[in-house]
């Protein structure tokens, strides 16, 4: 008897993925710095470096540490823009297969909602990532994140302004993520991803200054899986649409174990720095783990363990 | 130029000092295709503490396809490193960034290195010498001491080349900075520098470059987590103190104008 393929599938509203695996904003670049080590087309979705209306340089350095099984970052949303992104960057991601979805940041909700204007007109953009979760910089940013009422307020102006799935990216730096997940889903949010970075810091004990020249940083990487999960764990209790899982995923155990909590998809982060291919690797990693356990289709994964 | 991501084998390992370690990789594709000044990421073993790779100038390659590089000892990622052995395997990213820009021509090479920052010195003064003779360059090398620096001033003395030497014991060569015996170089004009080596060792050469309108590029060393322009972590001020560059992709070697030095 032949092996049947699993069925890798899954949607984000009105946006069916090939298969649950994408690659998490700030980690990937504009996709085509990695076009030499990754085949791209088999990605599940390309999230591009967070766009602003105009460019942004960014905080000065050190903007990055290490840290046990981790990295703190400050990089304060350097990005091109968008009209360098539509002009330089956009034409080779529409030369790859996979679905193209944009974060976009601004520092009002008419930042966001000029920007979801603006994509909205172009094609390729499958959907758009709210990114209101970062903690790097002063205004806009994480302030929406961390207020249901300010969240609620800038996803209903994108939903307004963009006509396809609207995902919104959330901070763990928060008492209760469910709140605002809800408040977003309230708000018509196709689904939501999370979490962002956790804050965080680091000191030099021989300069004895911090580490970042921000002084705080983002928490990435393995070290904060654990966090992640439970997160994902109860926004997946707290509302009905989608859930993307992220945060610390290196591994095809660590996707599965996302899935399992109730995540419809997941996005690679850090990992994409260390080991380029990561995100391919677990893409066949879970066709194998689904095989195994003779499994149609990923959706069946999705949420299993919730029902223990 | 295409970055490819392989698991090269060690096909040999140099205990060079107390803390500093050559690491012969054979890596063809990567032979191939690099240039001087650029380097390679490498992953400090398999497990995820520590987590992100290292990044090393390329310090030579052969004609047998394999790269070398230079790995001192300062933390737990290049301690896991140094001690690999002969016939084990490094998870290797590269080439990358943009090397030093050297062509055939009659100005005076000035090859100016501190410390580790010596490693990419020895590729370029191969590729120079190759289109400059060896009259036309000489290598300024500083070290701490002796033991740092010996066997790499024999690397370079046996391709022919004017080493001049500095420690800061006087263990070897002159006591004193490298950037001493530069200031020394007076009647030069023209002169074309590739530097790399500490900030301060940098800053000062840069300093005396501007001062004589000689041509400087240096090579930057930053924190990485990537080196493919995707993390943004290698900011450095550009000159007109307005955005940054990237070490990564901009870099490593700048031109000494472009960048500012505070």
């Amino acid at each position: 008897m032949a092996l049947k393929q699993p069925d890798m599938r899954t949607a984000l509203g009105s946006l069916q993925l090939a298969n649950p695996v994408m690659t998490a904003s700030g980690t990937f670049g504009y996709g085509e710095e990695y076009g030499s080590l990754v085949d791209l087309h088999r990605l599940g979705a390309i999230i591009v470096k967070g766009i602003s209306l105009l460019p942004r340089q960014g905080n000065p350095p050190p903007r990055i540490a290490e840290t046990a099984c981790g990295m703190l970052n400050a990089i304060g949303l350097e990005n091109v823009g968008l009209e360098n992104f539509l002009a330089e960057k956009l034409p080779y991601l529409q030369g790859i297969r996979a679905h193209l979805i944009v974060n976009i940041l601004g520092d009002t909700v008419e930042d966001y909602g000029e920007l979801a204007t603006r994509l909205d007109g172009v094609e390729k953009v499958a959907a758009v990532e709210v990114n209101i979760s970062c903690p790097n910089v002063k205004q806009g940013g994480v302030a929406f994140g961390t207020d249901p009422d300010m969240a609620y307020e800038v996803t209903k102006e994108v939903r307004q302004q963009f006509s396809r799935p609207v995902i919104v990216k959330l901070s763990p730096n928060v008492t209760d993520i469910g709140e605002i997940a809800s408040a977003v889903e309230s708000a018509g949010a196709a689904a939501v991803s999370l979490i962002n970075t956790v804050l965080g810091m680091a000191i030099d004990i021989q300069s004895c200054r911090p580490k970042l020249a921000n002084v705080f940083g983002g928490l990435s990487g393995p070290a904060i899986k654990p966090i992640a999960l439970r997160m994902v764990w109860q926004v997946a209790e707290s509302v009905s649409i989608p859930v993307i899982g992220i945060g610390g995923i290196t591994t095809t155990e660590d996707a599965i174990e996302f899935l399992l909590a109730g995540a419809s998809a997941i996005q690679v982060g850090t990992a994409n720095f260390i080991n380029p291919q990561a995100a391919e690797e677990i893409i066949r990693g879970i066709e194998k783990y689904l095989t195994e356990y003779s499994l149609d289709s990923v959706q069946d994964l999705i949420g299993r363990a919730r029902h223990f | 130029m295409p970055v490819c991501q392989q698991k090269a084998e060690i096909v040999r390992t140099e205990k060079l000092s107390t803390d500093i370690y050559r690491f012969t990789l054979q890596a063809p594709d990567m032979a191939s295709v690099a240039s001087p000044g650029q380097f390679i990421m490498v992953r400090a073993g398999e497990g995820l503490d520590p987590l992100l790779r290292r990044p090393f100038s390329i310090h030579q390659v052969t004609g047998d396809g394999s790269v070398r590089i230079l790995i001192k000892v300062i933390g737990k990622g290049t301690q896991a490193l140094a001690g690999l052995q002969t016939g084990e395997r490094m998870d290797v990213l590269g080439p990358m960034g943009r090397g030093f820009t050297y062509s055939s021509d009659q100005s005076p090479h000035f090859l100016v290195g501190g410390g580790i920052g010596i490693a990419p010195l020895l590729f370029l003064a191969e590729r120079l010498l190759k289109k400059n003779g060896p009259d036309a360059i000489k290598v300024l090398l500083g070290a701490r001491n002796a033991d740092e620096i010996a066997i790499l001033v024999e690397d370079f003395a046996s391709m022919g080349l004017e080493v001049l030497v500095t420690t800061e014991d006087g263990s070897l060569g002159n006591k004193g900075l490298v950037t001493d015996i530069l200031s020394d170089l007076q009647d030069e004009s023209a002169a074309r520098v590739y530097a790399c080596g500490p900030h301060p060792m940098l800053k000062a050469v840069v300093s005396l470059c501007r001062g004589r309108n000689w041509d400087c590029q240096v090579s930057l060393e930053t924190l990485m987590a990537c080196g493919l322009a995707a993390c943004l972590g290698c900011a450095v001020l550009r000159a007109d103190m307005n955005g940054y560059v990237h070490a990564c992709k901009d870099g490593p070697v700048f031109n000494a104008d472009n960048v500012a030095w505070l």
